[in-house]
């Protein structure tokens, strides 16, 4: 579903080199220097060791009868010990170090960042932004720190930015953070990391960096239906984003509250008994208020548990749930 | 030391009938039935990993569908790790060199040995009952609370196999300990043992102090799963970072328990290859032991990104960067004991050198991973994939190969076709190269690992990945043609072909059911190769008189 996205132009690892995508956030490039580092050590040691053993194998080999003995009597050094373990030491320490600090760096979010909570769900991610928008891309504004607060629904889930060289597991029963400052405006890969079952590969979202002064309206913007959506594709979507199926199944399963598949008692257009003995038909009146204040027409048979979503569903996310809800046949 | 001390009795022909194999105590017996066991397990892992590089040839289904696949990977790491590689050089060629090598008739528990071995078998039909109920697909590495809340597959009863297959790690482990403590020859100190019973002695400390533990976590799940009682799940009350805890706690010692006796098998190809004394032997003796001990204390470096704290993090990394220097002492070792050497180019010889180019890989690219700040982007990605094969495939089952070729002649008493077994080194070398290194590009591009689908932009690294896997098949196929035609057609092997100067070397190939028909004392250095000459007519590999002094206290061949 996500190679549909990518080859509208998405991200490809365009810019970077071949080690790299390319470096959008202001801590990639130490990362990349310090990777750097290591990988000229590893091949200069790798062209030691390789190196020597074909020098020693082309001197050394063995060419018939008549061929020189192996020299038996130079077998320990302690000299030599001490000197192939303390010259790589002294590269071990500045790696170790440099780690160190560049990995204190990744995991201290700075005073003031721009939050944004996410959620982790099979096989889903979505966003929750400080003014109650929920959006299943993360979108940040270019320059300016932002702190991602995660947790997860289910199973672990990691986020991974490839191109701001982050990742951290999203935990079910505690936050996790990260932080990044990006460099770039642009969409850009996010991948699930942690192996979280059937669609693992496919919880992929994508990251929109924004100039500042785009963000609000872009954030509004995300928060609408695309055009090529139908009304109840995009109500499916909200009616994911709200959790609502955590509680009303869509298969028929009496769940914490009814279920919304159709038949002659439930879903849209049934009629209900509520706890004060009325009837009362399912019709858009009904579904609106239910959503906004839970509490004013429970259905008999269930407790008055659900909470109101006054303030963070808007009408457009509700007429558009109630247009999904009439395609549950 | 006369000629080949052969009464035409040896340990394949003492007697006969399947059940004189199955329920052997002599430990030769029970090294080949785990060389048998590990070897079929080994074609069933590879036809898993097959399945997963053929589906990965295209984005999107090519074969099979999402489920399908997780089963694939799951079982084939889970089979690998398991079944294949732990077992592999310890049980196997351990099981039958440890005793001789050593100058004895058995283990110091010939009983316990034919029960590990039982319990081995039981462990893998727990494995075929799981891939007959149900499948898995929770990953090898069980985390939990996905692996304790599926559905899908049997969790249960792969986790009890692996259980089950705890206690034959476990039980082989304190046999060969007691053996290596108890049982050594009349005139073999520690510091005269060969180098692969040191490798073989720290493995089997780790498998007896770190095993319990994986045994203790697979219970727990267990309990977790069945009772529902939260240890590791938060929606009882769990914590599932706890669970990579316990779990590291065994699978990052194992990682040694695999690689420990690898580097015991190079060891001695070196030597003997090099007609030269292994350089540094203290060093590498001691260096074996410090890898068991320090491989202790680095398994949060799997967690650097699963929410430990930054601190535990940081000593995580330290400690592992301690493990580079007794690595790189053995390959500096290694690489001087070919220095000034007459070097022989058999095929076990080239296993050896391959593996200073696998192994360099493998450990280097360690180094990109216990650094934290690249560890963070690398983490869960086809680097670390790359990383793991190059040290568990390459190193690992390749020096086990390379042991197979350099013991074959002993265990089975033939000599195979020296040019088909290079052959067939070369190509596994080769597509083991073009299948795992364009993945080390693709994990630092941002190619997260368990993944069915993937953008089209890491494509080109897939396929380059799946033509080298079907050269590996071609490989091993070549490696099994030219061992196996090797019992039917190959010639009689002598007493040494090689010129080693261990144990084993010294009695017939293959060795009679005592293994020596004499008492072997040792004398002199651990390896002296030099005092060897090669016979011409015979092919064998003859003790020169001793040149001076030393009271001449040889191993006197019994009278036939």
């Amino acid at each position: 579903m996500f190679l549909a996205e990518a080859a509208s132009g998405v991200v490809p690892g365009t810019g970077g080199g071949v080690w790299f995508p390319p470096q959008n956030s202001t801590i990639a490039k130490d990362v990349d220097w310090l990777f750097f580092y290591v990988y000229w050590l590893s091949v200069i040691f790798f062209f030691i060791v390789i190196g020597s053993a074909a020098y020693f194998v082309m001197k050394y080999r063995h060419r018939g009868p008549n061929s020189p003995k192996a020299d038996h009597t130079f077998t320990h050094s302690t000299a030599l010990e001490l000197i192939w373990t303390i010259i790589p030491c002294t590269f071990l320490v500045p790696m170790f170090y440099w780690g160190f600090t560049g990995y204190m760096d990744l995991r201290t979010p700075p005073a003031g960042a721009y939050e944004i909570r996410v959620t982790g769900m099979k096989w889903q991610w979505l966003f929750t932004y400080p003014n109650g928008v929920v959006i299943d891309k993360l979108l940040v504004p270019k320059g300016q720190a932002v702190k991602l607060t995660m947790t997860s629904e289910d199973v672990l889930h990691c986020v991974f930015i490839p191109v701001f060289r982050v990742k951290q597991d999203v935990v079910p029963g505690r936050y996790t953070n990260l932080w990044f400052n990006a460099t770039e405006a642009g969409e850009f890969n996010l991948f699930c990391a942690e192996y979280c079952g059937t669609k693992h590969s496919d919880m992929h979202t994508t990251v929109l960096v924004v100039a500042p002064e785009d963000f609000a309206k872009m954030l509004e913007e995300l928060d609408n239906k695309r055009p090529t959506e139908t009304e109840a594709e995009w109500g499916k979507a909200q009616f994911a984003k709200f959790g609502c199926g955590q509680c009303h199944s869509i298969d028929g399963k009496t769940g914490i509250g009814p279920t919304f598949k159709i038949d002659a008692e439930h879903g849209f257009g049934s009629t209900r008994k509520l706890i004060d003995g009325k009837d009362q038909v399912m019709d858009e009146n009904y579904v609106h208020e239910s959503i906004l204040n839970p509490l004013a027409k429970v259905r008999a048979g269930f407790a008055p548990v659900m909470p109101p979503y006054q303030g963070r569903a808007k009408d457009k996310h509700i007429k558009a749930i109630i247009e999904y809800m009439k395609t549950l046949k | 030391m006369s000629g080949h001390a052969d009464s035409g009795k040896n340990y394949l022909n003492e007697s006969h009938g399947i059940m004189s194999w199955l329920f052997t105590l002599d430990h030769k017996r029970i090294g080949i039935m785990y060389l048998i066991g590990v070897t079929t397990m080994f074609f069933m892992g590879g036809i898993f990993a097959l399945l997963v590089r053929t589906e990965l040839f295209t984005p999107g289904p090519t074969i099979m569908m999402h489920d399908t696949y997780n089963q694939m990977f799951t079982l084939h790491g889970a089979v690998m790790v398991f079944l294949v590689i732990i077992p592999s050089i310890p049980a196997s060629l351990g099981n039958f060199f440890l005793p001789i090598m050593l100058g004895q008739k058995d283990v110091a528990f010939p009983k316990l040995n034919l029960a590990s071995f039982h319990l081995w078998v039981v462990g893998a039909i727990f494995f075929l009952i799981t891939l007959a109920t149900g499948g898995l697909e929770t990953g090898w590495t069980f985390y939990t609370p996905y692996s304790s809340t599926t559905t899908q597959s049997n969790v249960t009863s792969a986790v009890m196999g692996a259980f089950i297959l705890g206690f034959s790690s476990i039980f082989t482990g304190l046999n060969f300990i007691v053996t290596v403590h108890k049982m050594r020859a009349p005139g073999m100190t520690w510091f005269k043992m060969p180098l692969f019973l040191w490798a073989i002695y720290g493995t089997a400390i780790i498998q007896v102090l770190a095993t319990p533990v994986l045994g203790i976590t697979l219970l727990m799940l267990i309990v977790e799963t069945t009772m529902k009682i939260g240890i590791f799940d938060p929606k009882l009350g769990g914590d599932p970072v706890m669970f990579q805890h316990f779990f590291w706690f065994y699978s990052h010692p194992a990682v040694y328990i695999m690689i420990l006796p690898a580097f015991g098998v190079i060891s001695e190809l070196f030597t003997t290859f090099s007609r030269k004394e292994v350089f540094g032997y203290k060093f590498i003796a001691v260096s074996s032991l410090a890898i068991a001990f320090l491989g202790f204390l680095v398994w949060g470096h799997h967690m650097f990104t699963s929410g430990q704290s930054k601190l535990a993090s940081t000593i995580f990394s330290a400690i592992t960067f301690t493990i580079a220097a007794p690595t790189a002492i053995k390959i500096f070792n290694w690489l001087t004991t070919m220095y000034k050497g007459d070097i022989r180019l058999n095929t076990p010889m080239w296993y050896a050198l391959g593996f200073l180019e696998l192994f360099g890989i493998g450990g280097l690219t360690g180094l990109f991973l216990s650094t934290m700040a690249t560890d963070v982007h690398l983490h869960d990605t086809y680097f670390v994939v790359a990383h793991f094969h190059f040290v568990m495939v390459g190193s690992a089952l390749f020096a086990f190969v390379g042991g197979i070729f350099y013991w074959w002649p002993k265990m089975f008493g033939v000599m195979y076709n020296d040019t088909l077994g290079k052959v067939g080194c070369f190509l596994a070398i080769s597509g083991f190269n073009i299948t795992f290194f364009p993945q080390f590009i693709a994990g630092t591009q941002g190619m997260p690992r368990r993944y069915f689908n993937y953008l089209p932009e890491f494509q080109i690294y897939h396929q380059i990945s799946t033509v080298g896997a079907y050269m590996m098949l071609i490989a091993f196929l070549t490696i099994g043609y030219c061992l196996v035609s090797s019992l039917f057609s190959g010639k009689k092997a002598p007493m040494n072909p090689w010129g080693g100067a261990t144990f084993e070397w010294q009695t017939p190939s293959p060795p009679p059911m005592h293994n020596f028909n004499y008492t072997p004392v040792h004398v002199g250095g651990p390896y002296d190769v030099h005092l060897y000459e090669y016979d011409e007519a015979t092919g064998d590999w003859v003790k020169k008189p001793e040149p001076k002094k030393e009271e001449t206290k040889e191993p006197v061949v019994a009278a036939k």
